[in-house]
């Protein structure tokens, strides 16, 4: 008798990582990160990270397998590689990764006018196009996470399909990590980190800031970094360009 | 059925023992029957401050592993005859301490008293998890500094999740007991004062234990403080406690400061 076997299912998932972009020269880099990584203790820890290397042109493989190694002996462990030229790709080197967003149609490298010049009338058509997908019948809802207890110390509250309310306070070392936006109705002592998905537009708003670490999109904030007299306001935080901006609320 | 409370901290030394011990006893003054369940095996502390010890021969361990029953282990206290005390072993490994074992003691323990007290150890290991398991009432012990605030906020987050009436999606009643309170020290600066732990903890105050030199006499005396001196300022306020944890709806005072000005501050509940 045949017996059929069962198929083997397939399954595309999409997980959350968090993305580090490299800079030369890499010593300097890797300061700044150990750095990071002393004030925040374990923040790495256990966490998949993901290697954002389409800023560096210049690279070579052998320099690239060096940061990688470099990295896993600081207990941050490469899952992926976002943006390598295949030259840099290889079976000894983490698998390369893209984040959904629809890849290139050519080499930038190759023809580096072109790709200049696209890059700017996409930057100008940009916020049309937002407009009209807003407007349009595939509106897409971003799901919202509200917490009506106060989040205690060790609690970690992960949401990275959109916006997290908490109707309380957020304890010093706990953590809250959304894809969208977050809002503390009641004292931030901990971490709060928006906008993990790579959306810069996110904000953190609280009613009482006494974080250890703020973070949207990837860039940070820690206790040290924070204006003293916005400690114990209302405030937010946003993203400008590459730094964050805090403002007192109300 | 007897209520399950535990005495827990996250933090060491901030009085778990002390407090398990004093409550116990102020619980037990009234007739109600009280057993006090010491959890840290290995560095049982409770006996000592009950003045117990030269009288322990089964502990909890035994009766978990089927080596002795529970009413052998039991130990009645000597001053009050409605106050029980099953100690922890000594020499025992904390693995000895199984999740079925303790539900089957807790569970006949219910059944033989009115208040089950479980002097919860320090840290958030087996032993801490497994007393608060089954507990009915939480009472999360916290000196007035940063560190105690911050480990009772986590073993909040834990009582909220890891004991079985979280897992039933019920809430666990938790209170609030602020020990080893110095009002002066608190002005000064030196220590938190009790609006900013309640801020931090919202959870309701059962009260106010001050700093004294009586609760530390009481132990070394191998006598609960609430049966040592129940005239002391501490003495007075655990009694307090008590009725506050029988449902009285008690202001909390500072005992040995002038009512007004501290009914004034303290007059209220958080959260």
């Amino acid at each position: 008798m045949l017996t059929k076997p069962r198929p083997i299912r397939l399954k595309g998932r999409s997980f959350l990582a968090l993305s580090l972009a490299p800079e030369l020269p890499f010593e300097d880099w890797l300061a700044g990160l150990d750095d990071l990584a002393a004030r925040s203790a374990g923040f790495f820890l256990r966490r998949p990270v993901v290697l954002d290397v389409s800023s560096l042109v210049e690279i070579k493989k052998a320099d690239l397998r060096e940061l990688v190694n470099e990295l896993s002996q600081r207990n941050v462990r490469v899952m992926g590689l976002e943006g390598a030229r295949h030259s840099l790709l290889g079976p000894d080197m983490p698998p390369a990764m893209n984040d959904g967003r629809p890849a290139s149609d050519f080499d930038p490298a190759a023809e580096d006018e072109i790709a200049v010049a696209k890059e700017s009338v996409e930057a100008q058509e940009a916020p049309a196009v937002e407009t009209i997908a807003a407007a349009g019948p595939s509106i897409q809802v971003t799901g919202s996470l509200v917490v009506t207890e106060p989040v205690r110390s060790g609690q970690s509250v992960f949401f990275p399909e959109g916006d997290v309310t908490i109707v309380g306070s957020v304890a010093s070392g706990a953590e809250i990590v959304a894809g969208g936006s977050i809002h503390v109705y009641g004292t931030l002592r901990g971490r709060a980190l928006a906008g993990t998905t790579g959306n810069g537009t996110a904000r953190i708003f609280c009613r009482k800031l006494e974080a250890e670490m703020m973070a949207i999109d990837g860039f940070y904030l820690t206790a040290e970094d924070m204006e003293p007299d916005l400690r114990g306001r209302a405030v937010q935080v946003w993203l400008e360009g590459h730094a964050l901006k805090t403002g007192i609320l109300g | 059925m007897g209520k399950v409370i535990v005495v827990t901290s996250g933090k060491g030394g901030v009085g778990k023992t002390t407090s398990s011990a004093a409550l116990g006893a102020a619980l037990a003054q009234n007739g109600e029957k009280v057993v006090v369940v010491d959890f840290d095996v290995g560095l049982r502390n409770l006996d000592l401050v009950m003045g117990a010890e030269r009288r322990v021969v089964y502990d909890l361990v035994n009766v978990i592993q089927g080596e002795a029953k529970l009413t052998q282990a039991l130990i009645r206290d000597k001053r009050v005859e409605t106050l029980y005390l099953l100690p922890a072993s000594q020499t025992r490994d904390k693995d000895n301490l199984t999740p079925e074992g303790v539900e089957k003691v807790i569970a006949s323990l219910k059944k033989a008293f009115d208040w089950v007290i479980c002097d919860s150890p320090a840290g958030i290991e087996r032993g801490a998890t497994l007393a608060m398991r089954h507990a009915d009432v939480a009472i999360v012990v916290t000196n007035p500094e940063v560190s105690s605030v911050r480990d009772s906020d986590r073993i909040i987050g834990l009582l909220d999740s890891k004991t079985v009436k979280a897992e039933n999606g019920e809430r666990m009643e938790k209170h609030l007991l602020l020990t080893r309170y110095d009002p002066t020290r608190a002005e000064r600066g030196d220590m938190l004062k009790v609006d900013d732990v309640l801020e931090i903890l919202s959870i309701p105050l059962l009260g106010i234990i001050p700093e004294s030199m009586d609760v530390l006499r009481a132990s070394n005396l191998g006598s609960p403080v609430t049966l040592a001196d129940e005239g002391s300022a501490p003495s007075r306020a655990y009694f307090d406690a008590v009725r506050r944890l029988r449902g009285e709806a008690l202001p909390v005072t500072v005992p040995g400061e002038r009512r007004g000005f501290f009914g004034k501050l303290f007059g209220r509940k958080a959260a």
